[in-house]
């Protein structure tokens, strides 16, 4: 029912994260050929894509707990649907970032407003932030799960009327899109790289959830045992 | 207790005793509404003082847009103040009716307070600016059904926080961002069609998730 | 009617009940003491169903049609009248016969002539017995009361006497009090919260 392991399956979740990571990396960096069109910084792909998917599938999941938590009215899902979505926001982060990075060193912009998977992660970016704002300014209990759960069923839902937004907002604003030279097919030894690189991010997002899961689980542990002995 | 003829009918009767009483209650305070015309106008003001020289007239309908957006900010905040002073919505949720009720009769009042801002808003944008079209019309009423559905829930939730005002503006712009693009696309764009259809969308998609998930934001 | 066990509520870090148990059985009446903050009123907003335990088990027997809340604002609006505001609670509780209930009410509470007012317009002790119209609209069975004698007047707190000796007989009452010897011979049960 929960998302917690026992301690030596967490450990070997965070052994499989850092193997993946690390050899996606070594894969994305010395072995897969270059890209004959875009060259060196095509490979960003292998990270800004993988951490855009794990972002993707962190607020899926918290929107997932989000739902049981409704549905069972069991607030232990409460701690897993905010770990997700906290986790979804970091690798968030990560991927404007990594798509920063690309723009600039694609076309010479840290911004364009062309990139749709860009805008859209802004605008989820804005929506988890407010998230947070809820649940700081709203007493930890009942309510707060419940509201911050009906959130996270928002935000969820929020990702493709976003993107449908987008798309359509870009017939009248125009933006100055930017083409890559993409070599459009990936070749088997490039799927392969990203295949390696995705298990990587999805590793890292399981092991931290987890990881934090655990801790913050502990604390929640601690203070009852305190107040019993008070 | 009296049984209900048919289950829909007590619902019905649940909706229109507490859409009279948000009616009856902003007609008495006659504070939100007036707020909110002179909001608009005054914005619609600044917009003009605001936009360069050269800009094009559908700038001036982007302008409208946010306008109308952050006007229907400002009633939301006022959704639920009686409610939130007087603990009032504990009140309602004791009653043996369905919570979603209260959301429909809420979001139904807003919906009104929204069309009669706009009913002022359009007559003074067509004279500053430019004049209105029908697709912009049809625009604004579904974006109206939009915004009650979401911006009531969103504004229950802000009852029971600490930061109220400062919430329900965080918690709506993100969830107003594509109300807005239809919304414009709608009175800009040469097919207003797909943009009417994506509110629509939109109306019908939030209007269920909000309906459906009222009950966990007033109760425990 | 209703039973705690191991009942707990916490607010953000406080807790303001902890590991309460106890009975209230069907025609019970119960009478809760305290000082201010040791958490009478959100036991009482516990048992109407308004807030969830954070832990422990609380049952309680009855439908939402059948408590009866005095909280401690009066939960009517201020900028309707007596009568409108009870009109609504009428109809949200689907009463039958409603206009003759809230007339007889009123008049009971003796707010009958200022029926078309508006509640802003009331004194504390008015607006109180208003929500005893209200809370005893739908003839419920369980009966809540937060502090029923606050702000009331000398008539006032009499009608209260009555009606609390009157509502003993048959229903179920959970009352907060600060003056529990004025409920001392109707109660079944007493319970203090530090």
């Amino acid at each position: 029912m929960t998302s917690s392991l026992r301690s030596n399956q967490a450990v070997l979740l965070a052994a499989a994260a850092f193997a993946l990571l690390l050899g996606g990396l070594a894969l994305a960096f010395y072995w897969v050929p270059q890209a004959p069109l875009e060259g060196f910084r095509q490979r960003i792909f292998y990270i800004h894509v993988p951490v855009a998917l794990t972002a993707y599938a962190c607020f899926g999941w918290g929107a997932w707990k989000a739902l049981r938590l409704l549905w069972k009215r069991d607030r232990r899902y409460d701690l897993e649907s905010y770990t997700a979505v906290h986790i979804g926001v970091i690798f968030g982060i990560l991927t404007l970032v990594t798509g920063s990075i690309w723009a600039r060193t694609s076309w010479g912009v840290w911004w364009s407003w062309g990139e749709r998977q860009l805008v859209l992660f802004l605008v989820l970016f804005l929506f988890y932030c407010a998230y947070f704002m809820l649940r700081y300014s709203v007493e930890p209990g009942p309510r707060r799960a419940q509201m911050s759960a009906v959130y996270a069923l928002f935000g969820v839902v929020l990702i493709p009327i976003s993107f449908l937004a987008i798309r359509l907002a870009e017939n009248f604003i125009h933006p100055v899109v930017f083409s890559r030279d993409v070599d459009e097919n990936l070749t088997g030894s490039q799927a392969a790289t990203f295949g390696v690189c995705l298990a990587g991010t999805l590793a890292l997002a399981a092991a931290l959830h987890v990881n934090e899961l655990r801790g913050k689980r502990l604390d929640e542990r601690l203070r009852e045992l305190r107040e019993a002995l008070a | 207790m009296t049984a209900p003829a048919f289950p829909g009918l007590s619902y019905a009767r649940d909706v229109a005793a507490l859409a009279r009483k948000d009616l009856l209650l902003e007609l008495r305070s006659r504070d939100t509404l007036p707020a909110m015309l002179l909001f608009v106008v005054s914005t619609l003001v600044i917009f003009h003082f605001a936009l360069p020289a050269g800009s094009s007239d559908v700038a001036a309908a982007g302008l409208l847009w946010v306008a109308l957006v952050f006007t229907a900010l400002l009633g939301l905040t006022r959704a639920f103040v009686a409610e939130r002073e007087q603990r009032l919505l504990d009140g309602l949720v004791l009653a043996p009716c369905d919570r979603s009720a209260i959301w429909l009769a809420k979001a139904l009042s807003i919906v009104a307070f929204l069309l009669l801002a706009e009913a002022v808003a359009l007559p003074a944008f067509a004279l500053f600016f430019d004049p209105v079209t029908a697709p912009m019309v049809a625009g604004i009423i579904l974006a109206d059904l939009g915004i009650a559905a979401v911006g009531t829930l969103l504004a229950a939730m802000a009852v029971a926080s600490r930061a109220r005002e400062l919430l329900l503006p965080l918690l709506f712009l993100p969830l107003a961002i594509p109300i807005i693009v239809g919304g414009v696309g709608a009175s800009v764009a040469d097919d207003p069609g797909r943009y009417l259809g994506f509110l629509g969308l939109y109306d019908a998609v939030f209007a269920i998730l909000s309906w459906a998930t009222f009950e966990y934001v007033v109760t425990e | 009617m209703i039973a705690a066990r191991g009942l707990e509520r916490r607010y953000g870090e406080k807790r303001v009940l902890r590991g309460l148990d106890f009975d209230v059985p069907e025609g019970g009446f119960l009478v809760m003491t305290g000082p201010n903050g040791s958490g009478k009123s959100t036991l009482l907003a516990l048992c109407a169903g308004l807030l969830a335990p954070t832990k422990g088990t609380l049952e309680v027997v009855a439908e939402r049609h059948e408590i009866g809340f005095l909280a401690h604002e009066p939960l009517v609006y201020r900028e309707l009248t007596a009568l409108e505001n009870l009109e609504l609670y009428g109809r949200l509780y689907r009463i039958s016969e409603r206009r003759e209930r809230i007339g007889m009410l009123l008049e009971r509470f003796g707010l009958w002539d200022d029926r078309h007012e508006r509640v802003s317009t009331f004194s504390r002790g008015m607006a109180q017995r208003l929500a005893f119209c209200r809370a005893l609209l739908h003839e419920p069975r369980l009966l809540l009361f937060d502090e029923p004698y606050s702000a009331l007047d000398g008539q006032g707190t009499e009608l209260v006497d009555e009606e609390l000796r009157s509502l003993a007989a048959s229903k179920t009452l959970v009352v907060s009090t600060h003056d529990p010897d004025r409920l001392g011979p109707l109660a079944t049960a007493r319970l203090a919260l530090a």
